[in-house]
């Protein structure tokens, strides 16, 4: 017995003296303790993370702001009145109908008024608000139906993985704009059954969609790897059910994977959401949203460049942050990564 | 049908006449396809892992299996416990057929019935904390929630670890500890058989005896039959109370364990045990060794006859075209070769043919052999 002790003695670092049945041992490091420990000297994900979160933060404090100091709604448009400028006061809309440019201010039109009159600035974080939520939105309907049947048609293989792999190349074999203008469309005009081109929800059900398959064919892959694992053929041979093995041995496997994917699909949702509804197969006019402020801003460029400048940056960043934390967090998951415990 | 179970339940020595038979193997095959086709897929061949296989495993037996790589050791096995689909053939435990069984008939045979891996870091679930893994067999054996860590505890300190290990992730034990954590695994359903495959190939040497004499002391204290599949012989040796030599998918020898070493019958064996390495290399040297040359042939296209026969030694036109019986000589000692080693005229005059031999194997015995 004395023998075994020195196997476990040896493999915790502790001298066998100190390892006593009385002695309680700290519980294990989990694979995710180990990829915060990594994430958490990644300072420029962090920042970027950080960034995400104070963008996320402005956008929810969006109606606070209209209500409370800029005193205007996202919606309303003031095209005769005035603002003042630096001391001088100035026409919203000018007598060729070029908005005012940002006054600096944060009481009063921060960031300019756009083609009819309306708050830049509130309308940015009414539009981000908007953003996110379809990204948020379309992000989880991706992650979803992706799971489900990545993970389907890789444990069960066979016809099922003939009629999911097919269905995924049908939607994958279309660009994601395209297919996404066309689904957008059709929903605009004939609606689907709930879903009407008013409620933001249809445009997330859209965008979440196109993403499926380009989710769904690596976990799908990972599956099927993961499958051929000896805890699996351990846990088929207790006896557990199919639907169990896939939620209790083979999710929890695919954690990291999911996890990564996140980050990946959320920027593309949102930068897909602008763009689709930049081309009108999006958010419907009057719902703000940066795809509607570029949109919107398009025809007064050359005179009123913030219209599309502002949420233009906004989208940027809002990606860029999100690219960057995504991918920090895939280098602390990354399983092929070197451990390092204990040193920080 | 039932004479022929009587004559496969040969009683080999006094200790097996007293057991009970838990496991029966019946004529077992397990063909894998191969398949080919752009569209459809057309079956252009089989492999051939396990080619008509039959065999009785006694209660509380030790079985060892040995062959080289890829015999078929580890399909025979994975077939035995279903995880795996026989092609042919049948299985019974404790008599009832569990060939073609439902997964909802097979839950109770596979708590009697446990397997234990042969890579213990990939048979362990690495997401998953050792309380979660010894868990889910306790709960299937149907043990209250609230008891499920005390027993987990006992059951890790059954194998020589720390109730406190229950908190840890596989990715935090050596190699001979996650194997224990196998076997607890195994025990947690409180079997009466474990299917061991390899289960020491993948450790140190050192460790290997450790998780061996775990095994012996485990076999007492709970009246525990195994299957032993190895391609150690020393190890295999060591704890089988008989042993089954493979050969491309088929029976070789069946043999009490000692007698197998002693008096080998098959050339086969004889080759297998003269492979073993003696640590000092004068005596190494001096061996008279018939050693086997090639590799085993490809298991599509086995060979004719005695599935030996391309690199047998002792091989003639006989082994080329029949394929030898399993022939039961003194002592419950079974060997396939028309050719056999190392027994008398009168041993093989006295010898019969075995029920368990392959359907399409040759009638005869063996003749008495000049050389």
């Amino acid at each position: 017995m004395a023998s075994l002790r020195d196997e476990a003695a040896f493999d915790t670092g502790i001298t066998a003296e100190i390892l006593d049945d009385t002695v309680e041992l700290p519980p294990g490091v989990g694979p995710y303790r180990l990829a915060w420990r990594r994430l958490r000297r990644n300072r420029v994900a962090l920042a970027f993370g950080l960034i995400f979160l104070l963008i996320v933060v402005l956008c929810l404090l969006a109606p606070i702001y209209s209500q409370d100091i800029a005193h205007i709604s996202p919606d309303y448009g003031n095209p005769t009145g005035t603002v003042k400028v630096g001391g001088k006061t100035e026409d919203i809309l000018n007598a060729v109908g070029i908005p005012v440019g940002p006054t600096w201010n944060f009481t009063h039109y921060f960031l300019g008024a756009d083609e009819e009159g309306r708050d830049v600035a509130v309308r940015l974080l009414y539009g981000g608000r908007n953003s996110l939520e379809i990204g948020l939105v379309a992000t989880l309907i991706t992650m979803a139906l992706a799971i489900i049947a990545g993970t389907l048609a890789g444990y069960l293989r066979g016809i099922t993985d003939g009629i999911i792999s097919r269905v995924l190349d049908i939607i994958w074999a279309y660009p994601a704009v395209l297919l996404g203008i066309v689904l957008g469309t059709v929903i605009e005009i004939r609606g689907l059954g709930p879903f009407h081109s008013t409620t933001l929800l249809s445009t997330a059900l859209v965008v979440g969609f196109v993403y499926v398959p380009y989710v769904a064919k690596p976990i799908r892959a990972q599956v099927l790897a993961l499958r051929e694992r000896e805890f699996i053929d351990a846990a088929r041979q207790l006896g557990l059910s199919p639907l169990r093995i896939m939620t209790f041995e083979i999710l929890p496997n695919l954690a990291s994977t999911i996890i990564v994917f996140i980050p990946l699909v959320l920027a593309n949702a949102i930068l897909n959401e602008a763009a689709l509804t930049f081309l009108g197969a999006g958010v419907q006019p009057p719902n703000a949203s940066w795809g509607t402020m570029i949109s919107d801003g398009i025809s007064t460029i050359p005179e009123a460049f913030h219209n599309v400048l502002v949420p233009g940056i906004m989208l940027v960043l809002t990606v860029l942050s999100i690219n960057v934390f995504g991918d920090g967090l895939r280098d602390a998951l990354d399983p092929r990564a070197r451990i390092r415990i204990g040193k920080e | 049908m039932s004479g022929e179970d009587a004559a496969l339940r040969v009683p080999a020595s006094a200790a097996e006449t007293n057991g009970t038979a838990l496991l029966e193997v019946e004529h077992l095959r397990v063909l894998f396809p191969i398949k080919q086709g752009l569209l459809i897929d057309r079956t252009i061949g089989h492999v051939h892992a396990v080619d008509d296989v039959s065999f009785v495993l006694h209660e509380g037996e030790t079985l060892g299996i040995v062959g080289e790589s890829g015999c078929g050791k580890t399909t025979l096995i994975r077939a035995l416990v279903r995880l795996t689909h026989a092609t042919a053939g049948a299985i019974r435990f404790r008599g009832a057929d569990i060939t073609a069984a439902s997964q909802k008939q097979l839950r109770p045979v596979r708590r009697e019935m446990q397997m234990v891996f042969q890579d213990p870091q990939a048979s362990l679930n690495p997401r998953k904390r050792i309380s979660q893994i010894l868990g889910s067999p306790l709960r299937l054996r149907g043990v209250p929630r609230a008891q499920t860590e005390g027993r987990a505890r006992d059951l890790l300190t059954r194998v020589g670890m720390y109730g406190e290990h229950l908190n840890r992730f596989p990715h935090e034990f050596s190699g001979g500890q996650r194997q224990r954590i196998g076997i607890a695994r195994a025990l947690a359903v409180d079997p009466k058989l474990i299917l061991l495959d390899e289960p020491v190939s993948a450790l140190d040497v050192s460790i290997q005896a450790q998780v061996i004499n775990l095994l012996e002391e485990l076999q007492g204290e709970f009246q525990l039959s195994y299957i032993f599949v190895a391609h150690d012989l020393s190890v295999v040796r060591h704890v089988s109370d008989r042993i089954i030599v493979m050969y491309l998918g088929k029976l070789m020898e069946v043999s009490p364990a000692r007698e197998l070493y002693e008096k080998p019958i098959h050339p086969y064996t004889t080759a297998l045990l003269a492979s073993i390495p003696i640590p000092d290399p004068k005596e190494n040297r001096k061996r008279d060794r018939p050693l086997v040359g090639g590799e085993p042939p490809n298991p599509v296209n086995p060979p004719s006859g005695c599935r030996f026969h391309p690199r047998c030694p002792r091989a003639t036109a006989i082994c080329r075209e029949v394929e030898p019986p399993l022939t039961e000589y003194a002592g419950g000692h079974l060997a396939a070769c028309h050719h056999p080693q190392n027994v008398s005229a009168e041993e093989i005059a006295a010898s019969r043919r075995s029920a368990a031999s392959p359907l399409a194997a040759g009638e005869e015995t063996p003749a008495a052999d000049p050389a």
